[in-house]
């Protein structure tokens, strides 16, 4: 008969510290969260009411309106930075990833930078620039001749969560940026080179040969804004605080939890429909993790080189 | 010699994209740090003139130094960011090691797990966090927000690191093993070592959030004395709001640190990204 094998505690010994701390601190507070979404205080006791919060959140007037405006202006938020920041991101990419291109490292340092700083510098640096007072952004557009289209845009409802988004997205593109030019730099020479044999050559190249072999990279450029636009909370909390104004126009699902569990001015806070939101966000981005690795990652080809 | 001619036109066009976005990224900075510089009536009256002797004046900076506790702050984030990483990178390498070194049952499901926290992040949680912070007495204190930050950086860290160790030559550790290593020594003697440049990526891509992150800091650790740099300067701003110097000298201040460790490290963070960790 074989011996068993000895038990390999050195396994166990390697796993152990990052297993406990990851469970520990976020794995179950993420279930004890969507737990005690399942609570609520019933005469001051805290009792089971099931699905009683999310019928709240969904069916009262005023919570359900606050959510769709929440989820509703989230959306919005994240189309704008699909729309404006993925295809620059590839743009700035393509044009740094061209060979022979000099002063490349500058530009990618460079453009790199705003990324790194923090939500409280970036909301703060615009709202001084585009404020009415100071008067950078007028001044500007003056000096074109363009007065006339300046507007407060964070103070007005209907160009304050796009104007937000548009901040966001000067922050963020170097990320897409980064991510889309090692993709570019990791096709080989021998497929470029058989493309211009063909005659394929500047933007058809781009669009026949590079593009189809990026679009995995853009994939998961794509899931990573979505998770990230719909876990936002700073920017909009730096520049329009906790209230998310001008009257909720750029509140988001981030903001809306922060004041639900916190409270805020008159309001109390409430930890049961804090977690019910919280649920609700974490079903929302599970939903679109899901669509992602489920229907798009499965379908996108891949090239082995 | 026509395609030459358009080659060149291509590139004077793709330097002219480049150079305008440069311009667009790097000029609220710019706006920024010069106006920092300035007297009050010169901010106003000239927002994009560098400073003169004549407009030059520090009292923002004054204010900033007098009135805000930012040296300790600065101190609460440096502390709560080194023994962050310190521990990201620590456990984060041990296990990515025993993922990818050893065969066991529920290797691939061990790795799975600890993946999801790349997709789900742990904000949600929070309400449970704040709950567990104050049964623990843990509230306002750095150890809470190293707590948080170390579980927040380990799936990306186990992913990324991982994906290296697989790439060490397994005949070093057979050689160690035939030597009579034991398993401890082979990890920290020889693995650690040849994953140093995949360490420094994830330390970068670590330490960023960490350092920038708004939300646990206002959540868990609000209080004077365990105040973030972050925090600190959101809550300074908000408080001067009309004093344009200081704004200005703080926003100044909060940018700098980062700026130096990113051009410290942006050799470091390209190369880590280029080497193929997505692809």
């Amino acid at each position: 008969m074989a011996e068993r094998k000895p038990i390999r505690w050195h396994i166990a010994v390697f796993l152990a510290p990052a297993v406990a701390v990851y469970t520990a601190i976020m794995i179950v507070p993420l279930f004890a969260t969507l737990n005690l979404s399942l609570f609520n205080l019933v005469d001051g006791v805290k009792s089971f009411v099931g699905l009683d919060n999310f019928r709240t959140l969904f069916g009262d007037p005023r919570w359900s309106a606050s959510f769709w405006n929440a989820l509703g202006n989230n959306a919005w938020f994240f189309v704008v930075h699909m729309l404006v920041q993925n295809p620059i991101g590839v743009a700035l990419a393509a044009l740094l990833s061209s060979p022979r291109l000099r002063m490349a490292a500058f530009y990618r340092t460079a453009i790199f930078i705003p990324t790194i700083l923090s939500f409280v510098i970036v909301g703060f640096v615009w709202k001084l620039i585009l404020s009415p007072i100071w008067g950078i952004a007028p001044g500007m557009l003056d000096a074109v001749g363009l007065k006339a289209l300046f507007a407060p845009w964070l103070g007005k409802e209907a160009y304050a969560l796009t104007t937000l988004a548009l901040i966001s997205v000067w922050q963020f593109v170097g990320i897409p940026m980064m991510l889309i030019y090692a993709a570019l730099l990791s096709i080989p020479d021998e497929v470029l080179e058989a493309a211009e044999m063909d005659g394929v050559t500047g933007a058809s190249q781009f669009w026949k040969i590079k593009l189809p072999l990026i679009l995995p990279s853009i994939g998961i450029i794509s899931i990573l804004t979505f998770v990230g636009n719909f876990n936002a909370f700073d920017l909009i909390y730096v520049s329009q605080g906790a209230l998310a104004g001008p009257n909720y126009a750029t509140d988001i699902l981030g903001t809306f939890l922060y004041r639900t569990f916190f409270g805020f001015q008159l309001q109390l806070g409430d930890p049961h429909m804090g977690a019910s939101i919280a649920t609700a966000m974490f079903l929302i981005i599970l939903a679109g993790v899901s669509v992602y690795l489920f229907a798009i990652q499965t379908r996108l080809r891949r090239y082995q080189f | 010699m026509s395609q030459a001619r358009t080659s060149t036109r291509r590139t004077i066009a793709a330097h002219a994209v480049l150079i305008t976005y440069t311009l667009i990224a790097l000029f609220p900075v710019f706006v920024v740090v010069i106006n920092s510089f300035k007297s009050r009536k010169a901010i106003f009256s000239e927002p994009l003139a560098l400073p003169s002797a004549s407009t030059f004046d520090a009292v923002g900076y004054r204010t900033v130094l007098e009135q805000g506790d930012f040296l300790l702050y600065f101190q609460n984030s440096l502390t709560v960011t080194v023994a962050s990483l310190f521990f990201v990178l620590l456990f984060g390498a041990m296990a990515a090691f025993a993922l990818s070194e050893y065969r066991f049952r529920g290797n691939l499901l061990m790795g799975l797990y600890l993946a999801l926290g790349i997709m789900i992040p742990i904000r949600l949680g929070t309400v449970a966090i704040l709950q567990m912070m104050v049964a623990g007495g843990l509230v306002n204190t750095l150890t809470a927000l190293i707590l948080v930050y170390t579980a927040q950086g380990l799936p990306l860290a186990v992913f990324i690191l991982s994906e290296f160790m697989r790439g060490v030559s397994d005949d070093l550790k057979s050689a160690g093993r035939i030597d009579g290593l034991s398993e401890y020594r082979i990890f920290f003697t020889l693995v650690l070592p040849l994953i140093r440049p995949a360490m420094a990526t994830v330390a970068v891509f670590t330490m960023i959030p960490i350092w920038n992150d708004l939300w646990f800091p206002l959540i868990l650790a609000p209080a004077e004395s365990s105040k973030t740099v972050t925090l600190g300067s959101q809550v300074f701003i908000g408080q001067f709001v009309t004093n344009w110097n200081a704004v200005l000298a703080a926003l100044s201040l909060a940018i700098l640190p980062v700026l130096v460790l990113y051009l410290a490290f942006s050799r470091q963070l390209i190369r880590g990204i280029t080497a193929g960790a997505v692809k």
